[in-house]
């Protein structure tokens, strides 16, 4: 529980003296998703930059130093009925919750309940010119000043040093159930279309022949949600299999690991499928024969080589187009004119 | 950055290219421009030079590109409801209509997105779902007249936001046209999108960074039942202090509501919605879900009413009846708009536990101001549209409404919250910008507005203020961290 800030900005200031690059890193749990650093970045260490600056619950709102592990977190809500709605991975315990916002990456409530950046709230950052600037803000509506703090959300680092968070929060379900179906994929999308009828849907997902649908709510919509949709191939299952999921505990030592995200309704990536999520929106692809993009040339979606070992050609992040991509290398030196923030993590010319 | 008075234009030569562009959908007809000298701001006034109403795509990035050529400022305008200023003309610059863009393009209820033009009104969007049984969730009062473009320019909300978010949270995907007049889109019909969330970005933009052309939005379920639980307070803070017992109690309304006696008299004359005329304050809570789980919340809530001793207690289940109890918080402005010549909106937001102490402070300003006002709250989301009651025939009486009105806006601020929850800064609080952000934060700002229009020909003057404008109005944010600043707040 420590105040890190203005020994963190004092680091960024003499790296941008120096022009020296530097990686931001928060718990050290993604080393794996996006291009590693630079060989002569230095580490920026944000994990002991830590703790709970305000919560309050009857305001749906915490506000937490980046450090801040999700499992404290997570823990703290929890002794409140609370939650964080947007159930981000926690890789055993290690990942905090300024990794969790720079990755903007969302668990399997996503479509229901809504991504990382549709909870946060506000942030403060220090920028490339070393400064300490805040965004945002606390409360649950705010329209004042350009929406920053959604902006570096999910950019990697690349635009800033996320040093505290606020984030709204939800009450936790009373009650979370969920049905398993032995059933193939055509059949699976059928289930999902159903399931979503009942407003406690708040998991839909598949992987080897197995549907499984999860309702979070009070006890009785819960219940009604699940009676309605058993049937003779379901079984009422408790383990943690969305944990798993979750934190890619499946992916196994692949070579190529792909994340697809397309419309629920897309008849793409069906074939050689290792995980259907989101209520069929997020579709995990292991060692393709091809590159996936191929098959995304002019349809909605984008694919994100999320493990690949051995080096690649291919880009990992989804190439954008060129007028998204100008105002990209234009924002990043905005934010960041010496380019010293995560360094070509995300884009390799930002 | 754009400099005023620079204009070195050639006004006949320009008329006459926008002429080909448009043909008769210029408007340059004095008599005809003053249909659109404000928006919803009424008390700043000013003509257009010119008006176009183009109907095509293209025309608009011809239009678009025509004015980035000779420095013309575009504004574009929905149907000019905003309440800040957004939409106030340039004198020097063409106000772009959107308003004939009102086709629905698409509707795909396997993916439940429907895509429509900018100029579609929020409400034809529910409208045109409705009968498959969804609806768009943000619902600002305005929302027979509003815009989708508008409500994406202020990142609007609406009562049902506290559960179903605001504009950002329901809109998947923009087209838009660049200053330059190139067309691009950000975002995408799946559940998310590459690099940085230049969508998220766009929303509450103000017609700032690009002109919203197209708009792909979520569409939600209408929900199996819905019910309006109304309450009665003598003492407006046993209102307030029920609206964070409701959350506190794990409760998640579909809309949370509150009014002040001067509102609920306001409302009652004008609608008839059947509000107790005795209550202090008034709360409209409507929850949705499965029937016996409301029941169960129903029971939860009464008891936390009746434990802040509310005088009156009504639930509604049926249609008709919901919409009788919503029609005096949906009419409320026009309502109190009929308590006085003039009235001034304004939309602060605060922490939800510090209602009870503004509405005090409100009422202490209200008297030392000699201005009357009504309160009218989304009570569940802290955001507070106090009414200031003034005569702009009187003396002084506009300046006396604004200083309120900055008065109330600074104390939002002082108690960790901001200028504004959903109308935008437009020009309305442009000053105030300088007391929220510190000048490296406007700094940034203009960087980013920069990157997306590098000569400043949208809307300009609006949204964030110059540094030199901040120093003039002498009030320049000096920041203290927060943790400093709220030194009363509860600590980890
Ligand atoms: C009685 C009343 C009640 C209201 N209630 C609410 C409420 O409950 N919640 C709420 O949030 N607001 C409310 N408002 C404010 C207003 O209705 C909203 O801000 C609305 O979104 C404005 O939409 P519009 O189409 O009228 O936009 P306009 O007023 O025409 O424009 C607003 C801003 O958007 C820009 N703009 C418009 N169209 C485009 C486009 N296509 N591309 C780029 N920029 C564009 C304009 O330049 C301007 O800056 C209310 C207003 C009134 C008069």
């Amino acid at each position: 529980m420590a105040d890190q800030a203005d020994d963190l900005r004092k680091q960024v200031s003499d790296a941008v003296s120096r022009q020296q690059s530097l990686n931001i890193a928060g718990g050290g749990s993604k080393p794996f998703y996006g291009y590693a650093p630079r060989p002569d970045s230095l580490r920026l260490d944000l994990g002991t930059h830590d703790g709970v600056i305000d919560y309050a619950p009857e305001e749906l709102m915490i506000r937490v130093r980046a450090g801040t592990r999700l499992e404290v977190i997570n823990q703290l809500l929890a002794e409140n009925d609370q939650m964080l709605g947007f159930e981000p991975p926690d890789f055993d315990g290690q990942a905090t919750i300024g990794g969790a916002v720079a990755t903007g990456i969302s668990g399997p409530r996503r479509p229901f309940a809504g991504a990382v950046r549709d909870f946060v709230l506000g942030v403060t950052l220090i920028t490339g010119e070393a400064k300490q600037l805040s965004f945002g803000g606390q409360v649950m509506k705010n329209v004042a000043g350009y929406d920053v703090s959604r902006l570096v959300t999910g950019a990697l680092g690349t635009l800033g040093v996320i040093l505290d968070v606020s984030l709204k929060v939800l009450p936790a379900p009373r009650k979370e159930s969920t049905l398993a179906f032995h059933t193939d994929l055509s059949e699976t999308f059928e289930l999902f279309d159903r399931a979503r009828g009942y407003a406690t849907l708040s998991g839909a997902a598949w992987q080897d022949g197995v549907a499984r649908l999860r309702f979070s709510g009070t006890e009785v919509a819960v219940d009604v949600a699940a009676e309605a949709m058993r049937n003779g191939a379901s079984t009422p299952v408790e383990d943690d299999f969305w944990i798993q999921l979750n934190n890619l505990k499946w992916a196994d030592a692949p070579r190529q690991l792909w994340r697809i995200s397309v419309p629920r309704s897309s008849p793409l990536f069906l074939e050689k499928l290792s995980v259907l999520d989101w209520g069929g929106g997020l579709r995990w692809v292991k060692d393709p024969d091809g590159n996936p993009r191929d098959a995304l040339d002019g349809n909605q979606g984008h694919a994100t080589l999320v493990v690949s070992r051995q080096v690649t050609e291919v880009e990992l992040f989804h190439p954008l187009t060129k007028p998204v991509r100008d105002m990209h290398r234009k924002l990043k030196s905005v934010f960041d004119p010496q380019g010293v923030f995560n360094p070509g993590r995300m884009y390799g010319d930002m | 950055m754009r400099m005023e008075g620079q204009l070195n234009l050639d006004k006949h030569k320009f008329l006459e290219a926008l002429g080909k562009i448009s043909g008769e959908n210029v408007i340059s007809d004095r008599s005809l421009l003053t249909v659109y000298e404000a928006d919803g701001l009424t008390a700043k006034k000013q003509l257009p030079w010119l008006v176009v109403l183009p109907r095509e795509v293209q025309e608009v990035q011809e239009i678009v590109r025509l004015c980035h050529q000779h420095d013309v400022p575009v504004v574009a305008r929905g149907a000019g409801t905003g309440l800040s200023g957004g939409a106030t003309p340039h004198a020097e610059g063409v106000l772009l209509s959107l308003a004939r863009f009102n086709r629905i393009v698409s509707v795909d209820f396997e993916n439940e997105l429907a895509t429509v033009e900018p100029g579609v009104t929020n409400l034809a969007i529910s409208d045109a779902v409705r009968e498959q049984g969804f609806f768009y969730a943000p619902d600002p009062s305005s929302q027979i007249a509003c815009t989708i473009g508008g409500n994406v320019a202020e990142n609007s909300g609406g009562v049902h936001c506290l559960k179903y978010g605001l504009t950002v949270h329901n809109v998947v995907k923009l087209k838009l046209i660049s200053p330059e007049g190139e067309l691009y889109e950000l975002g995408s019909e799946a559940f998310d999108s590459p690099g940085y969330d230049l969508l998220a970005l766009l929303h509450g933009s103000e017609g700032m960074l690009g002109i919203v052309i197209e708009v792909t939005v979520k569409l939600t379920r209408i929900p199996d039942a819905i019910c309006v639980v109304m309450a009665g307070f003598t003492e407006t803070a046993d209102a307030a202090n029920s609206v964070s017992d409701i959350i506190a109690r794990g409760i998640l309304p579909a809309g949370l509501e509150m009014m002040d006696q001067p509102a609920i008299h306001a409302a009652e004359a004008f609608v008839s919605a059947g509000y107790p005329l005795s209550a202090g304050a008034l709360l409209l809570c409507e929850l949705d879900g499965h029937r016996s789980e409301l029941e169960q919340q129903i029971t939860d809530i009464k008891a936390i009413f009746e434990n802040r001793s509310a005088t009156s207690v009504e639930v509604a289940f049926d249609g008709d009846q919901r919409d009788r109890l919503w029609l005096g918080r949906k009419a409320a402005f026009p309502a109190v708009g009929r308590l006085a010549p003039d009235y001034y909106c304004m939309d602060g937001t605060i922490p939800r536990r510090q209602l009870a102490t503004v509405l005090a402070k409100i009422s202490e300003l209200s008297t030392e101001f000699e201005l009357k006002v009504a309160n009218v709250f989304h009570a569940g989301d802290g955001n507070l549209h106090p009414l200031i009651l003034y005569d702009a025939n009187n003396e002084g009486e506009l300046q006396r409404a604004e200083a309120f009105g900055a008065r109330i806006l600074t104390l939002c601020i002082d108690l960790g919250g901001t200028i504004t929850g959903e109308h935008g800064v437009g020009i309305e609080k442009i000053d105030q910008m300088c007391v929220q952000f510190s000048s490296d934060e406007l700094s940034l700002f203009h960087g980013i507005k920069a990157v997306f229009d590098s000569t400043g020909i949208l809307n300009p003057g609006k949204a964030v203020p110059t540094l030199s404008r901040c120093a003039e109005f002498g009030a320049m944010h000096v920041h203290a961290s927060a943790e400093e600043k709220f030194p009363g707040l509860e600590r980890f």
